[in-house]
C-alpha cells in the first residue's frame, strides 16, 4: 500500500478534525471553507481507493484479505461525506462536532488499513 | 399527552431538514439553543450521538458479518456477542433517528442493555479470557475502541433522560 498517501490522509483528517473542533469551540456551524476541506479529504480518500483497487488488480494481496481491505476502504471514502451531510442538517456547533467525530474515525481507519495491508508491520 | 407533542415536533423536524439550503435561518434557530431544543432527541447533541451510534452500528455489524461468515468456529461466543452488540446499536440508532416519546423510551431501555452488555462482557473477558480466543466489540470494556463502547451508553442515558426533563 502507498504509505505516504495513508499518512497524508491521516494527517489531513486530523487537521480537518482540529479545524471543525475549533469551529465547535467557537459555537459555530460548519461553513463553506469547512466543506472545501471535507472535499479535499474525500478526494484523497478516493485517490486511495483507486490506488488500492489498482494494487489489488495487479495481484497484490493484503495480509487480512481483499474483502476486509476493500470494505475498510469504502468506509474511508464514505465517512466524511456522510458527516458533512449530517452537519448540513444540524446548523449548530453540534454539526461541527459531528464532522470532528467522522474525521477522527477516518484517521483511525487509516491506522487499521495500514495493519490490514501489512499484517501489522513492526507490531 | 406528551405523545402528540412528540409527533408534532418530529414533523417539524423533517421540514427543517428539507430546507437545509437556507443556511442563515437554520443558523439563527440553532445558536439560540446550543444545548438542543427541549423534547427532541435527534437534534443538537442528539445528532452527534446518532452519528456515533451509526458509526458503531456499521462497524460492529460489518465486523460480525465477516467474522460469522468466514471463521465462526474460531470464537463462536465472541462473534455472536459482537453480532448482538451490532443489533443493539442498530436499534438505538433507529430510535434516535425516529425521535418521539416512544422511541425515546425504547432507546433508554436499549442504552441500559448496552451498558449492562459492555460491563458484563468486559468483566467476563477479564475474568475468563480463555472463553474468548478472539475479541468482541465489548472486550475489556471496549478498550480496542478507545473505551467509546462504555462511554456511549452513559452519554446516551444522560442525553435521553435530560431531554425528558426538558420536555416537562
Amino acid at each position: 500500500m502507498l504509505t505516504p498517501l495513508t499518512v497524508a490522509l491521516g494527517v489531513a483528517a486530523l487537521a480537518l478534525a482540529a479545524w471543525c473542533g475549533w469551529a465547535a469551540y467557537r459555537d459555530q456551524p460548519t461553513k463553506d471553507w469547512h466543506f472545501i476541506g471535507m472535499a479535499v479529504v474525500t478526494l484523497l480518500a478516493l485517490v486511495q481507493l483507486v490506488v488500492g483497487i489498482v494494487q489489488l488488480a495487479r495481484g497484490e494481496e493484503p495480509a487480512d484479505g481483499k474483502v476486509i481491505f476493500l470494505s475498510y476502504q469504502i468506509g474511508v471514502v464514505a465517512c466524511v461525506p456522510v458527516v458533512g451531510l449530517i452537519s448540513l442538517t444540524e446548523r449548530t456547533k453540534w454539526g461541527s462536532l459531528t464532522v470532528v467525530a467522522g474525521a477522527v474515525v477516518l484517521a483511525v481507519l487509516q491506522v487499521r488499513l495500514h495493519d490490514i495491508w501489512g499484517g501489522g508491520t513492526g507490531a | 399527552m406528551p405523545e402528540t407533542e412528540a409527533t408534532a415536533t418530529a414533523g417539524t423536524d423533517t421540514g427543517a431538514g428539507q430546507q437545509t439550503g437556507t443556511e442563515k435561518s437554520g443558523q439563527g434557530a440553532g445558536t439560540g439553543a446550543s444545548g438542543g431544543r427541549p423534547g427532541r432527541i435527534n437534534t443538537g447533541p442528539g445528532k452527534l450521538l446518532v452519528t456515533l451510534y451509526g458509526i458503531f452500528t456499521v462497524g460492529a455489524a460489518s465486523r460480525s458479518i465477516v467474522q460469522l461468515s468466514t471463521r465462526f468456529h474460531e470464537a463462536p461466543l465472541a462473534y455472536v456477542l459482537s453480532a448482538v452488540a451490532a443489533v443493539v446499536y442498530a436499534f438505538i440508532t433507529l430510535a434516535l433517528v425516529r425521535g418521539g416519546e416512544n422511541a425515546r423510551r425504547a432507546a433508554l431501555v436499549c442504552c441500559c442493555v448496552e451498558l449492562l452488555g459492555v460491563l458484563g462482557v468486559g468483566t467476563w473477558t477479564l475474568v475468563e479470557p480463555s472463553a474468548f480466543p478472539d475479541s468482541t466489540v465489548w472486550s475489556d470494556y471496549g478498550m480496542g475502541y478507545l473505551f467509546i463502547p462504555v462511554l456511549l451508553p452513559v452519554t446516551g442515558l444522560w442525553w435521553l433522560r435530560r431531554s425528558r426533563t426538558a420536555e416537562g
